[in-house]
C-alpha cells in the first residue's frame, strides 16, 4: 500500500456509514481534515483577535497580517466595491491555505487534492460571481462577452471565445489547484519510494530532492491558495466593475 | 533547474503510476465517486460554519482592533505634538523672563551708578565750595595782613627808633619828626621789601 504513490489520496470511512436518503455522507478522512483545518483557522483567528494590545503578540500579529494581506489583495484587484465579499474571500483563502499546509505533514490527507472539493468551491464562486454580475448590471453583464474596439468581422469569433473562456473558469480554477496538489504530493511520494528502494547507497540523492521538494511544495501550497483567492478576486472584479 | 526537474518528475511519476495502476483497478482515487457526496456535504458544512463564524464574530473584531489601534496611535501622535508645542511655548516664555530680568538688572545697575555719580558730584561741589570759601577767607586775611603790615612795621620802626634815639642821645625826640623820617624811608625802600 505504501509503495503506491496514489494511495495517499484514498478516501476511507471513519466510523459508521451515515446515509441520508440515497446519499452517503459518512465521516471520512477528508471530513476529518476539513474539520481540523477549519478548527485550526478558527482557533488561530480567535486567539488572534481576543486581546487588543497596541503592541500585538505573535498570534495577534499573525491574524492581523493575514487580515491586511487579504484586504490589500482584494482592494488591489477588485477595488473598494468588493468589500462586502471580504469575509468570503478571506475564508476561502484561509481554507485552501490550511488544507494545503496540513497536507504537507506526513501521513495526513490533502483535502484540496480532490477534484470534487476544488470543483465545488470553484463552481460556487462561478455561480456566485455570475449571479452578482447579473444583479449589478442586469443583462448588461452580457457585454462582458463583447470586448470593445474589436472589428465587427471578428466579433462572432471573439464572442464565442469569450463565452468558452468564461464557462471554463470553474474548470481551470478547480483543476489548477487539484492538479498542483496531487502532482506535488505524488512526486514527493515517488521520491520517498526511491529513497527506500535505492537504500543506503543511492538513497541520498532522492532524499535530498525530497528535502528540496518539501520546501517547494510549501511554496506551492501557499502560492496555489493565493492564486485561487486572487482569481476569485479577478472574477469578482469582472462582475462588479464591467470594464469591457 | 529545480523547475525543470520538477516538471520532468511529474511527467515520470505519471508514467510510473499509470504502469502501477494498469494492474490494479481504479486509477486515481479522486475520480472514484463513492465519497463525492460525503465530501461535498462535509465541505459545505465545515466551510459554511467557518465562514459564518469568521464573518460574524472574528473578522469584525480584528478590523475593530486594527481601527482602534490606528486611532490610538494617531491620538498619541497628536498628544505628543501638542505637548511639544506646549513645551516650545514654555521655553519661549522662559526666554522672555530671562531677557526681562536681564534688562531689569541692567537698568537697576545703571540707575544705582547714576545715583552714586550724582551723590559724588554733589558732595564734590559742596566740598569745592567749602574749599573755595576757605581759600577766599584765607586770601582776605592775607590781604588784610598785607595791607596792615607796612603800618605796623612803620609803627614798630617809629617806636623802636624813638626808643633807640632816647637811649643813644638820652633825651626824647619828637616822635612826629621820627615818623616823618620813617615814612619817607619806608616809601623809599618799600619797593625793595614788598616787591610792589
Amino acid at each position: 500500500m505504501a509503495a503506491n504513490p496514489m494511495s495517499q489520496f484514498d478516501v476511507y470511512r471513519i466510523g459508521p456509514e451515515i446515509k441520508v436518503g440515497a446519499f452517503d455522507i459518512s465521516f471520512t478522512n477528508a471530513s476529518l481534515f476539513m474539520i481540523i483545518s477549519t478548527v485550526s483557522i478558527l482557533l488561530v483567528f480567535n486567539f488572534g483577535s481576543k486581546r487588543n494590545s497596541v503592541l500585538p503578540n505573535k498570534i495577534q500579529l499573525l491574524a492581523e497580517l493575514s487580515y491586511t494581506f487579504v484586504a490589500k489583495m482584494i482592494s488591489d484587484t477588485a477595488g473598494s466595491k468588493a468589500k462586502p465579499y471580504f469575509a468570503f474571500i478571506f475564508s476561502l483563502f484561509m481554507f485552501v491555505l490550511f488544507c494545503n499546509m496540513f497536507g504537507m505533514i506526513p501521513y495526513t490527507f490533502t483535502v484540496t487534492s480532490h477534484i470534487i472539493v476544488t470543483f465545488i468551491l470553484a463552481a460556487f464562486i462561478f455561480i456566485g460571481v455570475t449571479v452578482i454580475g447579473f444583479i449589478k448590471h442586469g443583462f448588461g453583464y452580457l457585454k462582458l462577452f463583447v470586448p470593445s474596439g474589436v472589428p465587427a468581422v471578428l466579433l462572432p469569433l471573439i464572442v464565442v471565445i469569450e463565452i468558452i473562456s468564461y464557462l471554463s473558469r470553474p474548470i481551470s480554477l478547480s483543476v489548477r489547484l487539484f492538479a498542483n496538489m496531487m502532482a506535488g504530493h505524488t512526486m514527493m511520494k515517488v521520491f520517498g519510494g526511491f529513497v527506500i528502494s535505492l537504500g543506503l547507497v543511492g538513497g541520498w540523492l532522492p532524499l535530498s530532492f525530497s528535502v528540496a521538494l518539501t520546501g517547494l511544495e510549501i511554496l506551492v501550497a501557499f502560492l496555489q491558495a493565493y492564486v485561487f483567492a486572487i482569481l476569485t478576486c479577478i472574477y469578482l472584479n469582472d462582475a462588479l466593475n464591467l470594464h469591457h | 533547474m529545480i523547475k525543470k526537474i520538477y516538471f520532468q518528475s511529474i511527467f515520470f511519476s505519471f508514467l510510473f503510476f499509470n504502469e502501477a495502476f494498469a494492474a490494479e483497478s481504479g486509477g486515481m482515487p479522486q475520480l472514484n465517486p463513492e465519497f463525492w457526496i460525503s465530501q461535498i456535504f462535509w465541505l459545505i458544512l465545515t466551510f459554511g460554519t467557518m465562514y459564518v463564524v469568521l464573518s460574524k464574530f472574528i473578522l469584525p473584531k480584528i478590523s475593530n482592533n486594527l481601527e482602534s489601534r490606528k486611532s490610538q496611535i494617531l491620538e498619541n501622535i497628536e498628544a505628543a505634538e501638542k505637548q511639544r508645542e506646549d513645551s516650545e511655548v514654555k521655553l519661549k516664555e522662559y526666554d522672555e523672563v530671562i531677557l526681562k530680568s536681564k534688562n531689569e538688572a541692567k537698568t537697576m545697575f545703571n540707575q544705582t551708578r547714576e545715583k552714586a555719580l550724582k551723590d559724588i558730584t554733589a558732595k564734590k561741589e559742596v566740598l569745592d565750595q567749602q574749599i573755595d570759601d576757605e581759600v577766599n577767607k584765607a586770601e582776605k586775611e592775607i590781604e588784610a595782613l598785607r595791607v596792615s603790615a607796612p603800618d605796623k612795621i612803620n609803627k614798630i620802626a617809629i617806636e623802636t627808633s624813638s626808643e633807640l634815639l632816647e637811649k643813644l642821645i638820652g633825651s626824647g625826640v619828637n616822635s612826629s619828626s621820627i615818623s616823618a623820617i620813617v615814612d619817607d624811608l619806608s616809601k623809599r625802600n618799600g619797593n625793595k621789601y614788598y616787591g610792589n
